[in-house]
């Protein structure tokens, strides 16, 4: 599967470096693909209740209702007509991506398989919506897809008789298929809604609307393009007539040529094997799966602030349970943690500077304590021997550091950046590791582990606990948020820094760092 | 990177998106019937007659069953397949023998099928079988037609209306 994912990976990274270019960080499309989804379901949604008002629900009155919205109406009608079709499309489009791009990220098994798994009726029920919305129009399109989907529908046993024979012959059909294709139109959305609410259950504090600059820049294009290209009905169906060349829309109906080559059965067994496919893939083990997070009850307070800051929604609060006098106690559930480390990150207790205990915070990670961490950073300070000493802590999925700035800089990795707890910085400068600190992770908007970058950036600018502490000199950090082909880029900027912490003043060092620091609690 | 060059970005990226969602919307054409080809479709659904023949009750055998079961006939349920053939021009295009619906057998027979033929001049025969019979047809039609390019020639069977209906 590794296989499959890297080069689709290789390529969404590219794709959104150049869009980060262009877009602020939190508007680029490529990060916002699901709440883009979202968006583009309201304005299908909003747009369809206007054309609604005027859709006549008759098989000569449907086509005509239609082409009076397009053309006597069109400045209002015709637009919501056309936004109706092209904010569908865009919805496939986004939705397409985001499949693609959350299987490279590998985003599909583990604690996220319930996500992967609800997706797999969203994808059926937004192609139901749609394709039931083209039969609507009764135009040559809609006879086409009448009567394909009708004869794939009619290999399957359980329809008394052919509902293909509707569609053969102008008698055959009535003014009723009409009022039933409009209650699947609407009743498919509305179950398409509750799935899409079932499918962001395990998500916590999930993005359902994208940022306002990119909303309106989305907006303004489609109403551009229906003003532009306004949609367009095809000729009257005519079921005397076979119909020869069809228009179609290949976001919802590009597989349908497939049912002029293969037999309905053929197109049966793929669609079972595709989809069925797509549901059992979370079933796959995950590539690595660490141990998930355990709560140190003896150093947790209770504080909540893991079970705020777990994107995955794995921690809750549970009564104390060992008679200690705080209100609750962090529970984390195993099958839902993917071992970020951002609950490590916000927890009060992991700090540094304890003198009294050993280095234990109140949740850690079995296969990276904190204790670990320092090792690792008191590692890379003493291979820092350069006259500007930089340390770089930095993420997994991020960008890392390359050898020419190895002779003053030095990294310490960790799954997520989310990990780093503040009062690590605050320590490493005030213990003299390094002159300068350089954080760094997921570019903005597209944190691995979703918000690992949000909450490094409020926690360091003081808006989320932990924060970092006012003494430590802003100038000495900096952030830089990275794929990982933006290594080159992190050198750079490494270098620039270093340049400038050479030029400050030089800082007040705490406590000289003990020799035997590396690996040990403080005394 | 100016905040010019950054939105005339942001504006391409907009334009390649709606261009693709314009263009793909309804193009490219596809041809899903080749042209001077004509289209026929049989399709119907019927039931055959019932397996083994019907048995006429009696008047105490009447008299015994509940009043809304009084029926003159004792009929099996499960019926025959049906028989069906399709002829263009003498050569048969179609013949299948169709199994009852139903786990019991007792419902109708469908069939939906599409032929293409050639635009132009054709005798189209259709013969169908329901009984218990083995040779011959219970119902036979044929009809001489001029088909045109993209004309949808359909035959359907009502047995109430006395047999094949060529639209």
């Amino acid at each position: 599967m590794m296989l499959i994912q890297k080069p689709i990976r290789a390529v969404f990274v590219r794709v959104e470096g150049l869009l980060d270019y262009v877009f602020p960080h939190a508007w680029n499309p490529l990060y916002n693909l699901g709440a883009l989804g979202f968006f583009m379901y309201w304005i299908v949604a909003v747009s369809g209740i206007y054309v609604y008002i005027f859709f006549d629900t008759g098989i000569t009155e449907a086509y005509g209702s239609i082409e009076y919205m397009t053309n006597d109406q069109w400045y209002l009608a015709g637009i919501m007509r056309s936004l109706h079709r092209y904010a569908s499309d865009a919805m496939v489009l986004f939705m397409l991506i985001h499949i693609v791009r959350e299987f490279s990220l590998d985003r599909y098994r583990g604690a996220r398989w319930f996500t992967w798994f609800t997706g797999v009726p969203i994808f059926i029920f937004v192609f139901l919506s749609g394709i039931t919305g083209y039969w609507l129009v009764w135009d040559r399109l809609a006879q086409y897809v009448a009567l394909k989907s009708t004869e794939w529908l009619d290999w399957v046993p359980i329809f008394g008789t052919s509902i293909a024979a509707n569609f053969v012959a102008p008698d055959s059909l009535d003014d009723r298929f009409f009022t039933l294709m409009i209650f699947i139109h609407i009743v498919a959305p509305l179950i398409l809604l509750l799935i899409l609410w079932i499918h962001l259950q395990r998500v916590r504090k999930p993005i359902i609307n994208p940022p306002r600059g990119l909303a309106i820049g989305m907006f303004v294009s489609l109403l551009v393009l229906s003003l532009v290209w306004p949609a367009t009905s095809q000729a009257p169906a005519d079921l005397s007539t076979v119909v020869s060349v069809v228009n179609l829309d290949w976001f919802y109906l590009g597989l349908y040529p497939l049912l002029d080559y293969w037999s309905a059965g053929s197109l049966w067994a793929a669609a079972v094997v595709v989809f069925g496919t797509f549901a059992i893939m979370p079933l796959m083990p995950p590539l690595k799966r660490s141990p998930a997070a355990e709560v140190i009850l003896e150093h947790c307070n209770g504080c909540t602030r893991c079970v705020d800051d777990c994107p995955y929604s794995a921690i809750i609060m549970r009564p104390r349970s060992d008679g200690r006098a705080f209100i609750g106690e962090a529970v984390v559930d195993p099958g839902l943690c993917v071992s970020c480390g951002i609950c490590v990150g916000s927890c009060p207790s992991a700090s540094p500077f304890r003198k009294r205990s050993d280095l234990v915070s109140g949740i850690e990670l079995p296969d990276y304590m904190l204790s670990e961490l320092r090792a690792k950073t008191c590692k890379a300070s003493d291979s820092l021997s350069g006259g500007t000493r930089i340390l770089v802590f930095g993420c997994d999925p991020g960008a890392r550091i390359g050898g020419k700035v190895a002779s003053l800089a030095a990294m310490v990795r960790m799954p997520c950046i989310g990990m780093l707890p503040p009062a690590f910085i605050d320590w490493a400068l005030s213990r003299g590791l390094a002159d300068g600190i350089v954080i760094t992770g997921c570019r903005e908007g597209n944190c691995q582990h979703r918000r690992g970058v949000d909450w490094t950036n409020a926690r360091l600018d003081r808006k989320r606990d932990p924060q970092l502490r006012r003494r430590v000199p802003r100038t000495r950090i900096l952030r830089f948020w990275a794929s990982p082909v933006d290594g080159k880029a992190l050198d750079k900027a490494i270098t620039r820094f270093a340049e400038s912490v050479s030029q400050l003043p030089e800082q007040e060092k705490g406590r000289t760092r003990k020799p035997d620091l590396v690996g040990a609690s403080d005394e | 990177m100016s905040n010019v060059i950054k939105y005339a970005g942001q504006a391409l990226v907009y334009g390649a998106i709606m261009a693709m969602l314009g263009y793909f919307a309804t193009a490219p054409a596809y041809r899903t019937f080749p042209e001077g080809y004509a289209r026929i479709t049989l399709t119907f659904s019927h039931g055959g007659k019932p397996e083994g023949g019907c048995r006429r009750r009696t008047a105490e055998e009447i008299a015994k069953l509940p009043p809304n079961m009084r029926r003159p006939f004792d009929c099996p349920r499960k019926r025959v397949p049906i028989f069906v053939q399709l002829q263009v021009d003498g050569s048969t295009v179609y013949e299948a023998s169709l199994e009852p619906a139903g786990v019991q057998g007792d419902g109708p027979a469908r069939v939906y099928k599409g032929i293409r033929v050639a635009a132009g001049p054709h005798k189209v025969t259709a013969r169908l079988r329901d009984s218990e019979r083995t040779e011959g047809f219970d119902y036979e039609r044929e009809v001489d037609v001029v088909l045109k390019p993209g004309q949808h020639f359909v035959v359907q069977f009502k047995a109430e209306a006395g047999g094949f209906i060529f639209q």
